[in-house]
């Protein structure tokens, strides 16, 4: 499989590491319970468009968004996590 | 007659008879040419039995041409370079090559085993299954052994492998995959239009069918017009062509697997040549131009010796100039029959007879069966081969009574044709499923992988003309596809000719046994067999019959099992289905999937720049994580390893002692937020770290078990420089950048390793300040009160040497940690080694560091083992309760606050003399050793010349509150069962005077 990255293109996946699904969020409560329970352990399995997360580790070391189809391995979309507002892509 | 090449034409074919070669096969020295295949130089010296069958060791000769053939199959070469199960249709002859077959005791023609036949009820379908079932004990002391030893292939060598492996990765607008008609006439136009392309081709030599069958291409010899492209192509410096390349895999994204074999026409490889190159091809678009593979017909012991496809015998006749027999029948469900009477008639063989089940025959086809001498017999069919080791008649039936025709034929040779499969196997590498196509009884490509087209035979085209039309167009239409103007799209004109077929999956009437899958020694009676039984579904076939298993993967095998089971069924084929090809297409060695990565090669090296200065002193190397550690540094005097270790732990006790720390993770971190950050990652508070200060911290998982453990250092206002274990410095800084860009995008700060940019040696020991004094800038004070313990710093040493400095100890002596630009690594221990040469310096090792590390009760990786909590080892007291960290949260869970949770305790062996071994498990005394009692574990032991005993850590349930209790190490591998003690980890100096000396 080769993903698109943003930064430095169509790369081999063997350049990136895979992170899970994208769209999980750290839960804000400090209580034990099945919030965190779903955060830290449970997964979908979809059969389909996926948006989930790659490591550039051999890259630009930026954490990306892939949209993939699960079922055809297709790349819809890819785009870095780190919003523009970032305080770190002011550099970039 | 064998030997000497009796049945080689006298000339034509595309071999170089002014270069003979010498080669054995089982001892016999024979001759062949330049340009044979082993196949091909056998027949050529008559010899036509060369292998017995799987099962029954039913004399078995050559089928095929080509990489499908399941029965020819030799080991090739001798000594750590025998390789089994080596098809003879695709090994290249060469001069000196040994080959000898399988499956035989004792000798080829007279094999013993062959009494399996005999047994053949026992051995049919599912025989596994239903024959050894009991008793269950029998099952790995005899009936496997002897099965293994009755059926099987070839002998592995059993030796490691003296051949070089490479990988390389290409990029190409187009991949064309075959090197036929429709793969040149796709790559000729590809290459006009200035395409980059890459041409692979399984063969030595380009031009596929058209190498065997005498076919003309626009007014000339087929081979002239091959010959021809292959020249243009030679000129394109956009075009690759890789001969003795099959691709072998279609994967993700245009992504294809390939195989060269660059030496295995040579004895040996040259010097610096791999024997394979494993490529990665990287194609944008993909040509699918494999062509077909000829099916044969299912008749009575159709795997005689003598039996072959009629597209092989063409191959043998025109490129290898080998007549496979003096005497032919042929036997053709299809219009392929013609042409190989007329070939045969060409060579020199006498042809008694077409035998074609249709009951009609084409004009074209009686005039060539006449010209031939040959009776054309239509309607008729071969219902038996005759013979032993080799074809000797065939019977037949359907031939009319009374039409005076013997239905018994004299032959040594049966050229069959029961048509040809589309060779589409990499179309459903990607998930696409084959669709029956009843014009040519044949699967062709369904959905097939993104970017792929496929022409010619292998999408069921078998039309010359058309074939070289479709390969030009697809290679016009890559182009387009490509944004790039197509070259013109030539015309084609070639000889006419048919591809008419009536199915025949079977023959009715047939006697004997009539194989379907010959490398599996698989009948129409086990497909009956397995359909009486229930297992209709083809992959149930598959696995019951073992249809289409080995190393053929039923290339000539499947269709005709699926086809005979469909007709048993009563369903149409495409009811029926087909089983999915998956990669490798064909027999692949391991070693060229493992490339060059294997042995001390498996992954990179990574040594220190103190690397050189550590061998000079005589290090022995260990691998630690991703580099090469020096795990001792023996001296002559040192009586062993553990003497060695001894006296390295006692000079870091009683004098100073120079460790290699390089390869600690080693991330630098600045901006305004990475206290905040840091306060995140690590269980413990780092807003009150002031600047110059070091602090130890560790860091969990969010799942709540701890993930590493390091000091981190604040060099400055907004910068800091943490420290990771040398095995986890990958995965923390990918760790490190989760949190930043995914969790907390919004704190400012950025961080980056330099692990390879900073060499650091850890000087630890009483003597430590006087050896470091010698080397700051005269005004640094290191004086106790001025660089106290977890004191950091920026400083300059040597002369202007920019360094930084970090009173740290993991061995709880006085102890500093000096680093400086990798380029001074190397100089650094070299002056650090004079400097503390009147004070005793030793340099030490992995081994006296885990001792002394050990007597301090420090935890590493045994006791980091993704498996323990901070509390667990003893560090609930450092996580804080004032602030958010990751992990925090799951670390609280119930199960892991149990106090019955294993934690880290100290173990001192009762007997002062008794040694511990790591991994024993803990158990109370009295107690039965089992799985029941265990109660934890030991995770790291060493004997301490510091206590002079052995000493351990390990975990052990409620371990803390049983300091004093005395438990049983058990360790039934070493056969060892050692009382110990459970005391404080804090072996030696607990009060930690040591370390603010």
């Amino acid at each position: 499989m080769r993903i698109p990255c943003p930064h430095c293109g169509d790369r081999s996946h063997d350049e990136f590491s895979y992170g899970g699904a994208a769209d999980r969020r750290r839960p804000t409560t400090a209580d034990f319970g099945p919030e965190w329970l779903d955060y830290v352990y449970l997964r979908d399995n979809p059969a389909g468009l996926h948006r989930e997360l790659w490591y550039h580790g051999s890259g630009c070391r930026c954490w990306l968004i892939v949209e993939r189809n699960t079922l055809s391995h297709a790349i819809t979309a890819v785009h870095a996590v780190l919003p523009a507002s970032s305080p770190a892509m002011e550099d970039a | 007659m064998t030997g000497d090449q009796t049945y080689r034409r006298a000339d034509g074919g595309a071999i170089d008879r002014s270069r003979p070669l010498s080669f054995q096969f089982d001892g016999r020295r024979y001759r062949g040419y330049q340009g044979d295949t082993l196949a091909a130089a056998l027949l050529a010296n008559g010899v036509r039995l060369v292998g017995r069958s799987f099962k029954y060791h039913r004399p078995r000769g050559i089928l095929s041409a080509g990489p499908e053939e399941p029965n020819a199959l030799v080991e090739l070469r001798g000594g750590a370079r025998r390789e089994p199960n080596s098809r003879a249709t695709v090994a290249e002859l060469f001069d000196g090559l040994e080959a000898r077959s399988q499956n035989r005791f004792p000798s080829l023609s007279f094999d013993v085993l062959a009494l399996n036949g005999l047994l053949a009820p026992l051995f049919a379908a599912g025989f596994y299954y239903k024959t050894f079932m009991w008793p269950a004990a029998f099952w790995e002391k005899l009936y496997e052994p002897l099965i293994r030893r009755a059926a099987g292939l070839g002998r592995a060598s059993g030796l490691p492998d003296p051949d070089r492996y490479e990988k390389a990765t290409a990029f190409c607008d187009l991949l064309v995959i075959g090197a036929g008609p429709a793969g040149l006439a796709a790559a000729l136009v590809a290459g006009r239009s200035g395409l980059r392309v890459i041409l692979a081709e399984q063969d030595f030599a380009l031009g596929g069918r058209l190498l065997s069958d005498r076919r003309w291409i626009d007014g000339r010899p087929a081979i002239d017009w091959v010959a021809g492209v292959v020249d243009e192509l030679g000129t394109m410096t956009d075009v690759r062509v890789l001969t003795r390349t099959s691709v072998i895999g279609a994967y993700d994204s245009g992504t294809y697997a390939a195989v060269e074999r660059v030496a295995d026409h040579l004895a040996e490889p040259p010097p610096f040549q791999p024997r394979q190159r494993l490529w990665r091809i990287v194609a944008r678009r993909s040509v699918l131009a494999a062509g077909a593979i000829e099916r044969p017909l299912v008749f009575g012991d159709n795997d005689r010796p003598g039996v072959m496809l009629a597209g092989a015998v063409r191959g043998y006749l025109n490129r290898f100039a080998v007549r496979p027999g003096a005497r032919a029948v042929v036997f053709a469900n299809n219009d392929e029959g013609a042409r190989t009477v007329a070939d045969l008639a060409a060579a020199g063989v006498a042809v008694a007879a077409l035998v074609d089940p249709r009951p009609e025959a084409a004009a074209e086809t009686r005039r060539i069966v006449e010209a031939a001498g040959a009776r054309l017999l239509r309607g008729a069919q071969v219902v038996r081969a005759r013979g032993g080791t080799r074809l000797t008649a065939v019977e037949l039936a359907g031939v009319a009574p009374g039409s005076g025709i013997d239905p018994v034929i004299p032959c040594d040779l049966l050229a069959m044709s029961g048509g040809w499969n589309p060779t589409v196997q990499l179309t459903s590498h990607h998930g696409g499923k084959p669709v029956w196509d009843a014009t040519i009884a044949g699967f062709v490509p369904g959905t097939v992988p993104p970017g792929m087209v496929v022409v010619g035979a292998a999408a069921g085209h078998f039309i010359l003309a058309d074939d070289l039309a479709q390969g030009a167009q697809a290679g016009a239409a890559a182009a387009q596809a490509l944004g790039v103007t197509a070259a013109p799209v030539p015309g084609f004109s070639a000889d006419p000719e048919t591809a008419a077929i009536l199915p025949l999956w079977r023959v009715p009437g047939a006697r004997g046994k009539s194989f379907i899958d010959f490398q599996n020694d698989v009948a129409v009676s086990d497909v009956a067999l397995a359909e009486r039984e229930g297992f209709r579904a083809v992959e149930h076939l598959k696995r019951y019959t073992t249809l289409g298993m080995a190393t053929d993967q039923g290339k000539t095998a499947n269709v005709n099992g699926l086809a005979v089971m469909a007709e048993l069924t009563a369903r149409s084929i495409s009811e029926t289905g087909t089983t999915t090809a998956r990669p490798p297409f064909t027999p692949t060695a391991l070693g060229a999937l493992a490339g060059h990565h294997r042995g001390p090669d498996f992954r990179p090296t990574r040594l220190t720049p103190g690397h050189d200065w550590a061998a000079e002193q005589g290090a022995r190397f260990i691998e630690a994580g991703a580099w090469m550690r020096a795990q001792a540094f023996p001296q002559a005097g040192d009586a062993d390893l553990q003497a060695t270790i001894d006296r390295e732990v006692l000079a870091v006790r009683q004098a100073v002692g120079l460790c290699d720390v390089t390869t600690l993770g080693k991330i630098d971190l600045q901006g305004p937020d990475v206290a905040e950050f840091l306060d995140r990652i690590y269980i413990n508070g780092w807003k009150t770290l002031a600047v110059g200060r070091v602090r130890y911290g560790v860091m969990l998982r969010e799942d709540g078990f701890v993930q590493d453990d390091g000091t981190t250092a604040r060099l400055g206002p907004d910068h800091y420089l943490m420290t990771t274990t040398t095995a986890n410095a990958g995965s923390v800084f990918r760790h490190l950048e989760f949190c930043h860009q995914v969790l907390w995008p919004d704190l400012d700060l950025r961080f980056i390793s330099v692990t390879e940019q900073w060499a650091q040696y850890a000087l630890a020991g009483p003597r430590a300040r006087d050896v470091l004094a010698g080397i700051v800038d005269p005004g640094f004070d290191l004086d106790n009160a001025a660089f106290p313990h977890l004191a950091a710093t920026e400083t300059r040493v040597c002369d202007g040497v920019p360094a930084r400095l970090f009173r740290i100890s993991f061995s709880g002596e006085l102890a500093y940690e000096i680093a400086v630009p990798a380029r001074y690594g190397d100089a650094l221990a070299r002056r650090l080694m004079r400097q503390g040469a009147d004070h005793g310096i030793t340099p030490y090792g992995l081994e006296a560091l885990n001792i002394l590390r050990l007597e301090k009760g420090h935890v590493a990786g045994a006791e980091l083992n993704g498996q323990t909590t901070a509390r667990d080892l003893g560090f609930e007291r450092m996580m804080s309760t004032r602030k958010d960290y990751i992990g925090r949260v799951m670390a609280r869970r119930p199960a892991l606050l149990a106090p019955d949770r294993p934690c880290l305790v100290g173990l001192r062996p009762v007997a002062a003399t008794a040694t511990l071994s790591g991994g024993a498990h803990l158990i109370a005394r009295g107690a039965v050793a089992n799985a029941a009692a265990d109660q934890g574990h030991v995770t790291s032991v060493g004997a301490s010349a510091t206590l002079g005993h052995w000493i351990g850590l390990g975990l052990l349930a409620n371990g803390r509150a049983r300091w004093g209790e005395i438990v049983r190490a058990v360790d039934p591998l070493r056969g060892q069962d050692t009382e110990v003690e459970i005391v404080s980890p804090l072996f030696y100096d607990p009060e930690g005077k040591r370390l603010h000396a």
